[in-house]
């Protein structure tokens, strides 16, 4: 009977880490459904990246306000989780506090994650309050409404519960605040128990320290279906981040075959195709649907914040256009996840459902907006290059479908006909010269 | 003015078995446009000034497929690399100087991929390296003292991360260099990129070259410098808009540089 809570505990650790473990492996396949792209080079520059922007926190500081609250939070987040280690040692083996045993720095330890803890809370209502009481212009865009709206909020209250569940764990721990030692935030909240019974205080704290640690459990599970999880994608993603100048776009390597072919005057235009070379599929220029893109641009889509630094910062959604980046990247993952839930649905092969990205997610008037300023690109805390998923859309469309907007098609006649984007001749281009 | 222009192609150095110190790339608007020939000439004068054996490539220079690229025709983007490369290559080109940002950047970034390697500047970097080599002077001249903002292309600025130079040579016109609240890394965009510069915006409800020339507004300047041939276009036409093309001349920093010293 004594070992009931081990085991309850046990379960429930395996039922949460489980789950877990099962959308991960999920996350990673539909990642996968991404082309395959070269990331290997310059790892050395790719590690600091990684330090830098994630750990670092290097491009969020950029908005000073909204950076240091994070930073605030994220460093309670990661330092308060070493508690975390002792309760699920406590929870499986029916310790208390086994860490204490190691004395003074124990006490520092919890004294440090007390103050944290506080100042999480803090900054959470602040986070807050930017949400739903100043309404920053940038959370109330026509793509956060429903459930990115709740999410973000969704998170917060979380926090602040959890939070609160460790003080309250913390100041109804009768030993702990006999010892009086790292109880620095929490002895200010035992008087409140103080008049209870000592059962029912020790009721209460199991009852904290059990929904401080299953609500951790929840909180993990919730990270697949939430912006929260760029708290893990944002190491990976910051890695894979592109190194290039971000004016170099990539230049696609099937049309450089077939230029190469089209310029090559060896190369009979009419010939028969060589045996052995027709069984090519021919290749789709760039992207309509979420399989087209790579899987960089995927896992950037699933490391998406969703904070609405790039849009706020792009030129077309400032001037009242429908283009957002920001919704660029919700749409890719929501695309994405209903093309994994097919592939889940129907054994593992995706099923045609009548449905792509191009129209169905992202519209061509969002896509035609674009002026590939960058802006978002630089703006991005966490290194998502909204940017190339906009132009891999417009290939699809100039290259598959001839749809590009009638005054683009008249330039591009232009450069084809006069090598400038304009109707002069090719043979006038030093006149101005003489003029 | 225009017989004191010395501009020699690249047919003409090979027909003296020459090689120029440096390409100068015109670009498409720079060859055609009213207002970008001017700063063309501008920068030709500086360069002449300055004695800088340079050559263009003249009538078998042709686009650089920026435009197509950004459009999203990766075909007649390729197309045209692969003829421009072909051309640098054959005339053994080394070092090409240009006044477009987006031809700066195709030629750096993206020509390499496609067998074309050169050094690329963009003219401001150049006439930086001229002058910290003593090979040009600035005086202030007619700008001393003026405030001048400088309005950062995209394509120079976050794409290549060339924010110094034109602010550099402004500084040594003995001007005093204004920012706008959007400057360097977070620039705004003058609305002209990504072939937004051979179409009509999408709708919305304001134009972004509007919406940058009220920044620039806001802080008073004397003169807008610019960088860039479009942008130039985009700022003047906003300047245009708010009724003020009397007062605020948009200047690309190669007039501003020529200007002061009555070239
Ligand atoms: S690159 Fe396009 S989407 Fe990104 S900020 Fe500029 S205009 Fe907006
Ligand atoms: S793409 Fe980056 S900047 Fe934009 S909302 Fe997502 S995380 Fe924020």
């Amino acid at each position: 009977m004594s070992y009931l809570p081990n085991i309850l505990f046990a379960m429930a650790l395996i039922i949460g880490v489980g789950y877990f473990v099962k959308n991960v492996k999920k996350l990673i396949r539909n990642i996968k459904l991404g082309h395959d792209v070269d990331v290997s080079d310059n790892k050395s520059q790719r590690w600091k990246n990684m330090a830098m922007i994630a750990l670092g926190q290097t491009k969020m500081i950029r908005r000073p306000i909204a950076g240091i609250l994070h930073v605030i939070v994220y460093v309670g987040f990661i330092v308060i989780n070493i508690e975390v280690l002792e309760i699920i040692i406590d929870g499986l083996f029916g310790t208390h506090r086994l860490f204490s045993a190691i004395g003074k720095p124990y006490d520092v330890l919890i004294g440090i994650f007390e103050i944290l803890a506080v100042l999480v809370f803090i900054s959470v209502i602040l986070f807050w309050m930017r949400r739903n009481m100043i309404k920053l212009k940038r959370f109330w865009k026509p793509e956060m409404t429903s459930w990115p709206k709740n999410d973000g909020n969704f998170i917060l209250y979380f926090e602040m519960v959890l939070m609160t569940l460790f003080l309250v764990m913390n100041a109804t721990d009768v030993h702990f605040q006999n010892m009086n030692s790292g109880n620095v935030v929490s002895q200010f909240i035992a008087p409140f128990f103080s008049s209870l019974s000592e059962t029912t205080v020790h009721v209460i704290e199991r009852a904290a320290w059990w929904m401080h640690i299953l609500g951790i459990l929840v909180f993990l599970n919730y990270l697949y279906f939430s912006k929260h999880l760029h708290i893990l994608l944002a190491f990976p993603n910051t890695y894979y981040g592109s190194l290039k100048p971000k004016g170099q776009f990539d230049n696609l390597e099937a049309v450089t075959k077939e230029v190469k072919l089209m310029m090559d005057p060896n190369i009979d235009p009419f010939a028969a195709p060589v045996e052995g070379t027709s069984t090519d599929t021919p290749a789709k220029f760039g992207a309509s649907d979420v399989q087209d893109l790579n899987w960089v641009q995927l896992l950037n889509a699933y490391t998406c914040t969703e904070c609405g630094r790039c849009t706020s910062e792009c030129p077309a959604n400032q001037t009242g256009k429908k283009l957002s980046p920001r919704k660029i990247m919700m749409d890719t993952r929501d695309r994405l996840e209903e093309v994994g839930k097919n592939i889940d649905l129907n054994k593992g092969t995706f099923k045609e459902d009548g449905k792509q990205l191009l129209d169905d997610y992202i519209t061509r008037e969002e896509l035609w907006a674009c002026t590939s300023c960058n802006a978002c690109v630089e703006a991005c805390p966490v290194s998502i290059n909204p940017l190339s998923i906009i132009i891999d859309m417009r290939r699809y469309l100039v290259m598959e479908q001839s749809a590009a907007p009638t005054e683009l098609n008249s330039m591009i006649t232009n450069i084809e006909n006069n090598g400038a984007p304009w109707p002069y001749n090719q043979m006038d281009r030093l006149n101005w010269k003489n003029e | 003015m225009s017989e004191l222009l010395n501009v020699p192609t690249m047919a003409d150095f090979m027909a003296q078995g020459k090689q120029p110190e440096v390409l100068f790339w015109v670009g498409c608007a720079g060859s055609f446009d009213d207002r970008a020939k001017k700063i063309t000439k501008a920068f030709v004068k500086l360069l002449n000034k300055a004695n800088v054996e340079f050559a263009v490539l003249g009538t078998e220079e042709s686009c650089t497929g920026d435009p197509a690229k950004r459009a999203g025709n990766e075909f007649l983007f390729q197309m045209q690399a692969v003829t421009n490369i072909e051309v640098l290559n054959a005339y053994d080109i080394k070092k090409i100087v240009t006044a477009c940002p987006h031809c700066f950047n195709t030629i750096k970034n993206e020509y390499p991929g496609l067998g074309g390697n050169y050094e690329v500047m963009h003219h401001t970097q150049f006439l930086k390296t001229l002058l910290d080599e003593g090979r040009l002077t600035i005086e202030g001249g007619q700008f001393k003292g003026k405030r001048i903002t400088f309005h950062d292309p995209c394509y120079l600025g976050r794409a290549n991360n060339v924010y110094e130079a034109p602010r550099d040579l402004i500084k040594k016109l003995e001007a005093e260099l204004i920012e706008m609240k959007n400057c360097k890394r977070t620039g705004l965009c003058c609305g002209a990129g990504g072939a937004q510069m051979f179409k009509d915006a999408e709708k919305g409800n304001k134009e972004v070259n509007i919406e940058r020339t009220e920044q620039a507004l806001e802080i008073k300047p004397e003169i807008i410098a610019a960088g860039c041939p479009f942008c130039n276009t985009m700022m003047t036409d906003g300047v245009k808009a708010k009724d003020k093309e009397k007062d605020l001349p948009v200047m690309d920093i190669a007039e501003l540089i020529a200007n002061a010293q009555d070239l």
